[in-house]
């Protein structure tokens, strides 16, 4: 015999539906009968696609997550952002230099900021979101950059800015600098590089072309594997 | 004040830098640190700061513009600190009028509070200080460590923010001296200076360039026609102000002076890097 | 609300203190550049006079708060500066576009013109 499904109440956009315990937003959504045509991508929190704000039942707190990965709870009041309007700068990564002014000239909004700390609330990735925008503010592109790493662009910092600042576009920014002008240079990267360029590898290439798919599988499978190491940075 | 009577021990003392003093302002940060650390004092940086929002807001209702003051207040506490020395006049002015509020206000303090509820509760514990604050009961160690006697004659500017509004005041607030006392110390001569505490026109810059170039025409000239070499100062809008809208002086009869922080003489006067003449 | 009584709520300050005697006029460095003189404005806002908000005088202002400490009056001028900009910033008026200023200007300058010139 089937266990019986133990339910919640949650409300969608203001209108009461029972759903399994268990379910994540996402999913409670689709159980209650909506699709998602926008707001919906990887289903697994890396694609930022699906961010949703909730209230609890007697809690002022307005929740900021991603509704793939938040298990929906009794009494939960919830809608999803499909979509964050944000202006993006325009700009040539090959022309712009990466100095102390270059963020704030490119969003002068950051200047904004009154630490409130509203887009570190709600970031689902948890990350101090106030802090890399402080140090967009002051120049330090590295900061913000490392800071930033592991943003997903669902937005949700820049719908709940009252500052009006769109935190993941600087950050963006800043990591994209920081990659092209300032991190240490990867000298074995550039190596190889070259001799792919060089045509050190050509030969081998125009053999494997030449292999059926079963061959090349066989070869896949029986890769050598480097073992996993620290980057080398300038310094070494 | 009770720093200043440490003499000789060697004491740390949490310092709050401001957006500024990390870009335009590098050489103020670099020259104080300097300066500071040959009078036997460390600043140590706070590990986390946040802009301080500049211009302190006025409107009785306007609390969300306090909350970077208070949140910056509420890390030199965490960080184990109960006194905080910021170098930009403006940050100064910022951190000293919220904190005053902190002390005096508690129902803004309670709507703070319960706003920022990550943070710890914040009452007005810190003291926030300037160097010049410091500076005023260092008269001898100051001197002992002079070995480079200054020789030039400057004009001290104060602009508003270190002495307005009064209850912020790091000195008189209508005759000030504390910067005039520090550069004879150091072995300068002062000049009369009727602009020493008149607006530089500050955030104009953003939005009124020719007021500001104006502002710097009337009080360059002013200090120049005093006999000047020199201008002294402690705030980096109103270094900005006077030392890059002299480039936008199109009068003829104008003939420029070169602008630097307190601190730099110091460190020139202590035997460390030369001041820029210009 | 009237203006009065919103200047007055916004700033704390009582406008009818004033005596007019120009002290703060006399001290403001940015005179020069205003169409309103400071104790006008007090004047302009006791009258009820609404083309006081469009005036250019309170977004010339630079809070430096001379007017305020001489005041033999002791009212807070800066503050009235400051209430009259919060009126227009409030109805979302901004007296300045952030994203056109010139490049490469100091954060201090930045950051004080996003605070007094945008809501």
């Amino acid at each position: 015999m089937q266990r019986k499904m133990k339910m919640v109440r949650i409300y969608i956009m203001g209108k009461e539906y029972r759903v399994p315990e268990g379910l994540t937003i996402m999913k409670a959504m689709e159980y209650a009968g909506y699709r998602y045509i926008r707001g919906a991508g990887c289903r697994a929190g890396f694609c930022g696609a699906c961010a949703t704000v909730y209230r609890k039942e007697g809690d002022y707190k307005l929740y900021a997550d991603l509704a793939c990965q938040t298990t929906v709870e009794d009494g939960m009041y919830l809608v999803q952002l499909p979509f964050t309007p944000a202006n993006k700068a325009i700009y040539d990564l090959e022309k712009i230099k990466a100095d102390d002014k270059t963020l704030v000239n490119f969003y002068p909004e950051i200047a904004r900021c009154v630490s409130c700390n509203t887009c570190t609330k709600a970031c689902p990735q948890e990350l101090d979101v106030m802090d890399y925008i402080q140090a967009s503010l002051r120049g330090d592109i590295a900061k913000a950059a490392e800071l930033s790493f592991d943003c997903i662009q669902c937005g949700l910092c820049a719908l709940r800015c009252p500052a009006e600042i769109v935190h993941y576009h600087v950050a963006q920014l800043a990591r994209r600098l920081y990659g092209k002008y300032l991190a240490p240079k990867a000298k074995h990267l550039e190596k190889r590089v070259k001799e792919i360029e060089e045509g050190k590898f050509d030969a081998e290439l125009k053999k494997m072309m030449k292999k059926s798919i079963e061959e090349l599988r066989k070869m896949y499978n029986a890769r050598d594997i480097e073992p996993e190491e620290e980057m080398p940075t300038e310094s070494d | 004040m009770q720093l200043a009577n440490i003499q000789g021990e060697k004491m740390e003392i949490a310092y709050y830098p401001g957006c500024t003093l990390k870009t335009n302002a590098k050489e103020f940060e670099e020259s104080t640190i300097e300066a500071f650390k040959k009078l036997g004092i460390e600043l140590k940086e706070l590990n986390k700061w946040y802009c301080c929002g500049t211009v302190y807001s006025l409107a009785t209702d306007n609390l969300m513009y306090r909350l970077a003051a208070i949140r910056n207040l509420i890390k030199v506490k965490e960080e184990g600190y109960d006194k905080v020395v910021t170098l930009c006049s403006i940050c100064y002015n910022t951190l000293k009028q919220a904190n005053l509020m902190a002390q005096q206000d508690e129902e803004a303090m309670y709507k703070i509070n319960s706003f920022m509820d990550e943070e710890p509760d914040y009452h007005g514990e810190v003291e926030v200080l300037h160097p010049l604050e410091i500076l005023k009961g260092m008269e001898e160690k100051i001197k002992e460590n002079v070995v480079k006697p200054l020789n030039k004659k400057y004009a001290v500017y104060y602009g508003c923010l270190l002495l307005r509004p009064k209850e912020v005041a790091i000195d008189e607030y209508e005759n000030p001296s504390v910067m005039e006392k520090l550069v004879e110390m150091l072995g300068g001569s002062v000049v009369n200076f009727p602009f020493k505490n008149e607006c530089c026109g500050a955030y104009n810059v953003v939005s009124d360039r020719e007021a500001v170039v104006e502002r710097c025409y009337r009080i360059v000239g002013n200090a120049r026609k005093n006999g000047a070499d020199a201008i002294v100062t402690s705030c980096p809008l109103c270094h900005f102000n006077l030392s890059e809208m002299q480039k936008e002086i199109k009068k003829t009869d104008f003939v420029g002076l070169p602008i630097y922080y307190f601190s730099q003489l110091m460190v020139e006067a202590f035997g460390g890097r030369k001041c820029k003449e210009k | 609300m009237d203006l009065l009584a919103k200047v007055e709520e916004l700033s704390g300050e009582n406008l009818y203190a004033c005596y007019q005697c120009g002290k703060c006029s006399a001290g403001c460095p940015m005179v020069d550049q205003m169409d309103l003189l400071p104790n006008q404005v007090i004047l302009y806002v006791i009258r009820n006079d609404e083309s006081v908000v469009e005036a250019k005088t309170p977004w010339i202002c630079a809070q430096c708060y001379q007017c305020g400490t001489r005041c033999p009056r002791n009212v807070d001028i800066t503050k009235i500066m400051e209430a009259l900009r919060l009126i227009k910033l409030r109805k979302n008026i901004d007296y300045l576009k952030i994203g056109k200023v010139k490049k490469n200007l100091p954060q201090i300058a930045v950051v004080s013109a996003t605070r007094k010139y945008t809501g």
